[in-house]
């Protein structure tokens, strides 16, 4: 049982952070990990025993989620970009610091579903492309594809905003 | 130093840090001597830091309490025992209703054939698809085949659905209007269970697969030889109908 408890606590907060970029809302987030959590305690001994449970929860929370956007798909979801709240990005980080984060979290939010996922386990959650595949349950390949799509499309967003009219952006550019 | 040309693969991998020291190193070369590629990794590099650091501070949020996983083991532990009860009142009405079958036979035919066959499943995975404490009776599946074999009087093949992506669980013996049937579990990473049931029939010996739906569960039903079978799990679950097909394909071949 304390074994349960030790191997989950720890990932408890990235799975906190995949759950915010996948639903935006904190509150709805933040149930969604919690039935996760509710759901990994039930079936702590189904999993397979292969090492780390960290792909395994993130499997389960994903899963979660999926279904949930099946079931809200029909009233339409209404959770937007204007919901990042100053909250979102880290509150001691410098104001400038702050723009550019928001800025990349809302280029982030416009990538398509399953790029966003790829980008996030990969990149950010460092799972191996291997887990990432079994967690949204698609080949190595689609990973491999996905992960190249969204990457250039964020960076085709990031230099577009970087060129195009003055703004936060790029001021923020020109210190990089 | 090998010679396999470098891909897309291995640039995003380089980025990632996934790759082996040599291959890495072999990747670095590269760069070096193709500064357009080299800049495109670079910035695919920083977007990867600046996501990382993006949101860093959501995983730095102190976790509230609906999240504290100590009281949510504990609440799961108290589970059982209301669950008990929900086990103890199903039984009775499944005593209940099969008392009032029993009545009811006399005055009006019964249910037979697949249809039968698919209701015994769908009680059979409403009952011990949902059970936390005992699913099934035996998990050791040289034992089980033993058991529902001689139950049934006939030599009765597990299926294996791991193929699939679904892990054998374990079984059991379950009555039925119509004798004993084999019950076996099977869920896959997500917890999600699904239930073969499969027994002798007396009418109905040879049918082709019928889908099957009841509330929250959905499955398809089909009879071979004189066995019929049914396989019941969740109704969201669109992979049933492959899952069907394989168990039939591996019944056919004992």
């Amino acid at each position: 049982m304390s074994d349960m408890l030790h191997q989950i606590e720890p990932v408890i907060p990235a799975l906190r952070r995949y759950a915010r970029t996948l639903v935006r809302n904190h509150a709805a987030a933040d149930d969604l990990v919690q039935d996760c959590l509710e759901r990994a305690v039930r079936h702590w001994n189904q999993r397979r025993d292969d090492g780390s449970p960290r792909p395994w929860l993130f499997a389960i929370l994903h899963n979660l989620a999926v279904n949930q956007f099946r079931r809200t798909a029909s009233r339409g979801r209404h959770v937007g970009i204007d919901e990042v709240s100053d909250h979102e990005v880290g509150q001691n980080a410098v104001q400038e610091q702050k723009l550019m984060y928001q800025d990349v979290i809302e280029k982030l939010a416009k990538l398509p579903d399953e790029q966003r996922a790829v980008l996030l386990l990969v990149a950010v959650e460092d799972l191996t492309y291997a887990e990432a595949a079994r967690v949204l349950n698609i080949p190595i390949g689609t990973v491999m594809s996905r992960l190249s799509r969204a990457r250039e499309k964020l960076q085709q967003e990031i230099e577009r905003s970087a060129a195009g009219p003055p703004g936060n952006v790029v001021q923020l550019r020109s210190h990089s | 130093m090998s010679n396999r040309p470098i891909t897309e693969d291995d640039l995003h991998a380089y980025v990632d840090r996934a790759l082996e020291p040599e291959r890495e190193a072999e990747v670095a070369t590269y760069l070096d001597k193709h500064p357009d590629v080299a800049k495109r990794v670079a910035a695919f590099s920083d977007q990867r830091d600046l996501l990382r650091s993006a949101l860093l501070p959501i995983a730095e949020e102190p976790l509230p309490p609906q999240l504290n996983l100590a009281r949510i083991i504990e609440s799961q532990r108290r589970r059982p025992s209301s669950f008990r009860w929900a086990v103890a009142a199903m039984l009775m009405l499944s005593i209940g209703g099969l008392g009032g079958w029993v009545i009811r036979g006399a005055t009006q035919l019964p249910t037979s054939g697949l249809t039968a066959l698919a209701q015994e499943a769908s009680e059979s995975y409403k009952v011990y698809a949902s059970d936390r404490i005992r699913p099934v009776e035996l998990r050791d599946s040289t034992e089980l085949a033993q058991w529902v074999s001689s139950q049934l009087r006939q030599p009765i093949k597990l299926p294996d659905l791991s193929q699939s992506g679904y892990r054998f669980m374990g079984g059991r013996v379950v009555p039925t209007a119509h004798g004993p049937a084999a019950m076996f579990m099977y869920d896959d990473d997500r917890g999600d269970r699904l239930v073969v049931l499969t027994r002798p029939m007396t009418t109905d010996q040879n049918e082709p697969m019928a889908p099957l739906s009841s509330g929250d569960v959905a499955g398809f039903s089909w009879a071979d030889r004189g066995m019929g079978y049914s396989l019941v799990g969740p109704r969201r679950d669109d992979s049933l109908r492959p899952l069907a097909n394989e168990i039939r394909k591996q019944a056919r071949t004992i």
